[in-house]
């Protein structure tokens, strides 16, 4: 089902997103990918505060690359999600409730997935360009000194993304392979 | 002695060495780099328009639809295809009767590298060590590999790499006994493993023999080989199209989605081994397979 939401995240709107379904988010999203959530796994364990507030907040695992001068961003495709698995279910207990990435998941964070009442999307791999197109501003708002992996603020407008584990622990991946498979 | 050295060059040159210069090496490596990072081979293109015909679920052609749009964009805005511009992986056939002059070859690739990505406006992704994992912010070094052929070209593939799928790749050291029945088995089980991770619909690079390094350069090379030329061997050719057939039915499909569409080809390379072994390297790529190469 094709879907349209807004971003921060509605407790009503995740709810109603089922495995499968094909979501335009519209709204505000941050971008963390490997080195961004080592750093802010850290700030919490040493009781900091972190960069981004988590509540309700969707999270873009990706790294763009860089700006044409006039264009907001380079390309912006999703990268693999399961290198995040170590620190989503601290940042999800903590009131993230969506992931934008490419790619299966822990056991442990689907278990925080449906702990929290949250949702994981997948974005289409390898679509950086035209994944691009969709976001309207972008900036850096934390941990610039990573470069491609600082914490940026993105407007994206009817960003498309597919529901892969919803709110109540249904995964796609596992689901549509059986279904092709021959 | 600096006499001797200096006869030994014009005598090198009345045999007809060719000179090629650094600048001219660099400003070609940084041009490829930019190359294959925006445009796809024709030889991609076709199976990408092929697999968006053939693919059996809606969501798989749906989403190999906005693969054909997403390069689109890529060649006419200048947007990378991919924001993951890769680890630049550079094959140099060098002619034996070259002489490379204005400074050393390796640094005249990681040049290239470096103007390409930095001028390009690709990713850096490099990182100064595995540990400590600082960025080199200009993508190099590259990784190179080097062959020196007869002649008095130079022939240069560059290969961007990206990691997702570089890191569901594989290496399996097999017997003698596992034979073709346990190199299919490996094939399915690397692909089976990426799944969804490695961006599919995939390009799957089989390297066969050799010792543990070797099967893993030949994996790699077989990722730049032309979708549409033919392993010598029979029995190679009719592998690779049991292998593709067998991915496709896994089930996977574009953005491990669900679908026909697994796999965009299965390119094998072999090479003799030893007689105690039979290693076999799985190189994954997505379905951003870029190679650009030049003959200088």
């Amino acid at each position: 089902m094709e879907k349209h939401i807004t971003a921060p995240l509605k407790e009503s709107d995740i709810k109603d997103l089922k495995a499968g379904d094909y979501v335009y988010i519209t709204g505000t999203i941050y971008t963390a990918r490997d080195a961004a959530h080592k750093r802010m796994y850290e700030t919490i364990g040493e009781h900091k505060e972190l960069p981004i507030k988590m509540q309700d907040t969707v999270i873009y695992y990706m790294g763009p690359s860089p700006a044409r001068q006039g264009r907001p961003i380079g390309s912006a495709g999703p990268t693999t999600a399961s290198r995040m698995d170590k620190y989503a279910p601290t940042l999800l207990d903590l009131g993230l409730k969506g992931m934008i990435g490419k790619g299966k998941r822990s056991q442990a964070v689907k278990d925080a997935i449906v702990r929290n009442k949250a949702v994981y999307f997948a974005a289409i791999g390898g679509a950086g360009a035209l994944l691009s197109q969709r976001i309207k501003s972008s900036e850096v708002i934390a941990y610039d000194d990573l470069g491609t992996e600082a914490i940026r603020r993105l407007e994206v407008e009817d960003f498309p993304v597919i529901v892969v584990i919803d709110s109540e622990g249904t995964d796609l991946y596992e689901q549509a392979a059986k279904k092709y498979c021959k | 002695m600096t006499r001797s050295k200096t006869l030994h060059c014009v005598f090198e040159r009345d045999k007809g060495m060719r000179e090629v210069d650094v600048n001219e090496i660099i400003k070609n490596i940084k041009e490829m780099c930019i190359e294959a990072n925006h445009f796809l081979s024709k030889d991609m293109k076709e199976v990408y328009d092929a697999a968006a015909v053939e693919e059996e679920s809606p969501l798989g052609r749906q989403i190999l639809g906005q693969l054909q749009e997403n390069l689109q964009i890529a060649g006419e805005d200048m947007i990378p295809i991919c924001q993951d511009t890769g680890m630049a992986v550079v094959f140099v056939k060098v002619g034996q009767e070259v002489h490379i002059t204005g400074g050393g070859l390796t640094d005249a690739v990681n040049e290239g590298v470096r103007q390409g990505y930095v001028d390009g406006y690709l990713r850096k992704s490099v990182v100064k060590d595995p540990i400590y994992r600082e960025n080199t912010k200009d993508n190099t070094p590259a990784v190179i590999h080097y062959d020196i052929v007869p002649g008095d070209k130079v022939e240069i593939t560059v290969a961007p790499k990206g990691f997702g799928s570089e890191n569901m790749s594989r290496v399996f050291m097999l017997k003698p006994a596992d034979g073709i029945e346990g190199v299919k088995e490996a094939i399915l089980t690397a692909v089976k493993d990426a799944g969804p991770n490695a961006c599919p619909p995939m390009v799957v690079g089989v390297g066969i023999g050799g010792t543990f390094e070797k099967c893993a350069f030949l994996a790699k090379k077989a990722l730049t080989r032309n979708l549409h030329e033919k392993p010598e061997k029979e029995y190679v050719r009719n592998l690779e199209e049991e292998m593709l057939e067998k991915i496709n039915r896994l089930g996977i499909g574009p953005g491990g989605l669900g679908g026909t569409k697994t796999a965009l080809a299965v390119n094998i390379e072999t090479y003799p081994t030893h007689i105690a072994g039979l290693p076999v390297a799985v190189n994954i790529c997505c379905h951003v397979n870029r190679h650009v190469t030049r003959t200088i």
